[in-house]
């Protein structure tokens, strides 16, 4: 019963022939607007992740306001003196910059998460496998949710313009979202696979932090540094800190943005296609 | 209507160690040729073929038993059957809901009330809230619990546990059931109670396929059986020849 193979090298491409089949893609479209469908499940089990890592502490979820204001304040404090900035305008900077980055840093992180810690319901339960990074995307909504008022919090005690601008947050988040739903299905998958692959891009997301401005203002760069464009994360980060602060949206941000969706969304789709069937064998 | 058809379903999965599902070991594996490769590659990874043209067709009414040694298949089998696993080769063609019961207390919280946890099974049974919502009472009813509904799950005892997953997933009934040993119900004072739910439960559902040890529970339910072997269907029939079959090769 058990063999051992010679093409165990080629049992990817294998198994990729088997998955790049017209019916595979619309499979695989299908498993995607199907998860969607339950939604009263995934959004169930996302708030249960979130209420479980909280439960029977004073603050709740709460920790998750409670350590961000920190984080920012000691930081802000920190950082506005090494810079010699005016706090007035840093520390809401800074605060936009973390709330948003600790939400595209977990889009990430926990994509890659996405089927890996679902196993057991993976191989007992037969529902769409996308539902497994719709609750992940879900759960870091949450956590949004209760990031975004340490920003308020700072915005309103230093006075920032809140505008007409903040009518493309919404917006700004919804795309956000949509990247995160590619990346928990195409990181996921691989990850499942190769399981050294979250910790690859964990240490990568890490180094992101620093060379993205999250803690540093483009501004302070000598000349405009041509990698801060080619960072993909700059202009994931300033689509939605722009219109925090108050500033109109730039197309110089939004166009690299959208570029990314719609590749992103063609590469999760074509390995989605071609090896979602094997993932229940991976995990 | 439901109905099942397999068609020379195969099915075999590679076994992976750690050192193949490392991405540095598959990069320098590809970066070294010849024929030390072949013999790293064979030695790290061995295929399972887990099952091997398989065919079955089953309709409204069948009660199909699955027995086998260990190893045999019968898993694997059942989660093809549930969509879970989708074979290498061949066809399968399933019509009518199906709910893989393997485990009834699968995605129960321990640290959400019982309540939480009636609606939250219900949901992975895939019912939406709202009907769950109205079969609440008649489920915390059969469970006998009372009170204890409103405290987290994880402060009861386990045959506690067991009838509150039993009482919430024999609520809904699918047109194909896929079991594996059966379905357990707790304590004994319980256990009448339990076990004529559960025959009003399997009585209403079009097919089912239990795979079981148990010769006596394959007996009761099952009138055809499949004996199976290395992933093969060495003797389909009725469920006496095939239990016969299955003791003389155990060599009874």
């Amino acid at each position: 019963m058990s063999t051992d193979t010679q093409h165990g090298e080629s049992s990817l491409l294998i198994q990729l022939q088997h998955g790049l089949k017209r019916e595979q893609f619309e499979r695989a479209l299908h498993d995607i607007r199907a998860g969607w469908n339950r939604r009263e499940l995934w959004m169930t089990l996302g708030l249960h992740d979130v209420r479980q890592r909280y439960r029977r502490s004073k603050l709740g979820p709460f920790w998750i306001t409670l350590s961000m204001a920190i984080m920012v304040l000691a930081l802000g404090l920190l950082y506005g003196q090494i810079f010699g900035q005016d706090l007035h305008d840093y520390l809401p900077f800074l605060a936009a910059g973390f709330v948003i980055w600790g939400l595209i840093a977990s889009l990430v992180n926990d994509g890659c998460q996405s089927f890996i810690l679902a196993e057991g319901m993976i191989r007992q339960l037969n529902a769409p496998l996308s539902i497994y990074a719709y609750r992940g995307l879900w759960s870091i909504l949450i956590a949004f949710a209760h990031n975004i008022w340490v920003f308020l919090g700072v915005a309103l005690w230093f006075g920032v313009d809140l505008n007409w601008n903040l009518l493309w947050v919404p917006v700004a988040l919804l795309v956000l979202l949509l990247n995160g739903l590619w990346m928990a299905l195409f990181l996921g998958l691989v990850s499942a696979r190769f399981r050294d692959v979250p910790l690859i891009v964990g240490s990568v997301v890490q180094v992101l932090f620093f060379i993205t401005p999250v803690i540093w203002k483009p501004e302070m760069l000598p000349g405009r540094a041509l990698w801060l464009d080619l960072n993909p994360f700059y202009h994931l980060v300033e689509i939605m800190r722009a219109p925090l602060l108050g500033q109109a949206p730039a197309l110089a941000n939004w166009l690299p943005v959208i570029a990314i969706t719609v590749v992103g969304w063609a590469v999760a789709l074509f390995f989605y296609s071609a090896y979602r069937w094997r993932v229940a064998y991976w995990v | 209507m439901a109905s099942i058809k397999l068609e020379n379903v195969s099915v075999s999965f590679p076994v992976y160690s750690a050192s193949t599902r490392s991405l540095k070991n598959r990069l320098i594996q590809s970066a070294t040729g010849g024929q030390i490769r072949a013999d790293t590659v064979s030695q790290r990874i061995s295929v399972v073929q887990a099952l091997q043209d398989i065919n079955i067709s089953l309709e409204n009414g069948d009660r199909l038993g699955l027995i086998g040694h260990n190893g045999a298949g019968k898993t694997t089998l059942l989660r093809v059957l549930g969509g879970i696993y989708e074979p290498n080769s061949g066809r399968v063609t399933v019509e009518g809901s199906t709910v893989p019961l393997f485990d009834i207390a699968l995605g129960m919280n321990q640290e959400s009330t019982g309540y939480e946890n009636i609606v939250l099974r219900g949901l992975f049974l895939g019912l939406p809230r709202k009907k769950i919502h109205a079969m609440m009472d008649e489920i915390a009813e059969f469970t006998e619990l009372g009170d204890f509904l409103d405290l987290p799950i994880r402060t009861y005892s386990a045959g506690m546990q067991m009838r509150l997953a039993f009482a919430v997933s024999t609520s809904v009934v699918p047109d194909i059931l896929l079991l594996d040993e059966g379905i357990g119900a707790g304590d004994a004072a319980f256990l009448h109670k339990a076990r004529e739910r559960l025959e009003r439960f399997t009585e209403r559902v079009s097919i089912i396929v239990l795979s079981s040890h148990s010769e006596d529970l394959v007996r009761s339910m099952c009138s055809k059986s499949l004996l199976m072997e290395h992933g093969q269907i060495v003797f389909a029939g009725p469920t006496d020849e095939a239990l016969d079959h299955y003791r003389a090769m155990r060599g009874w």
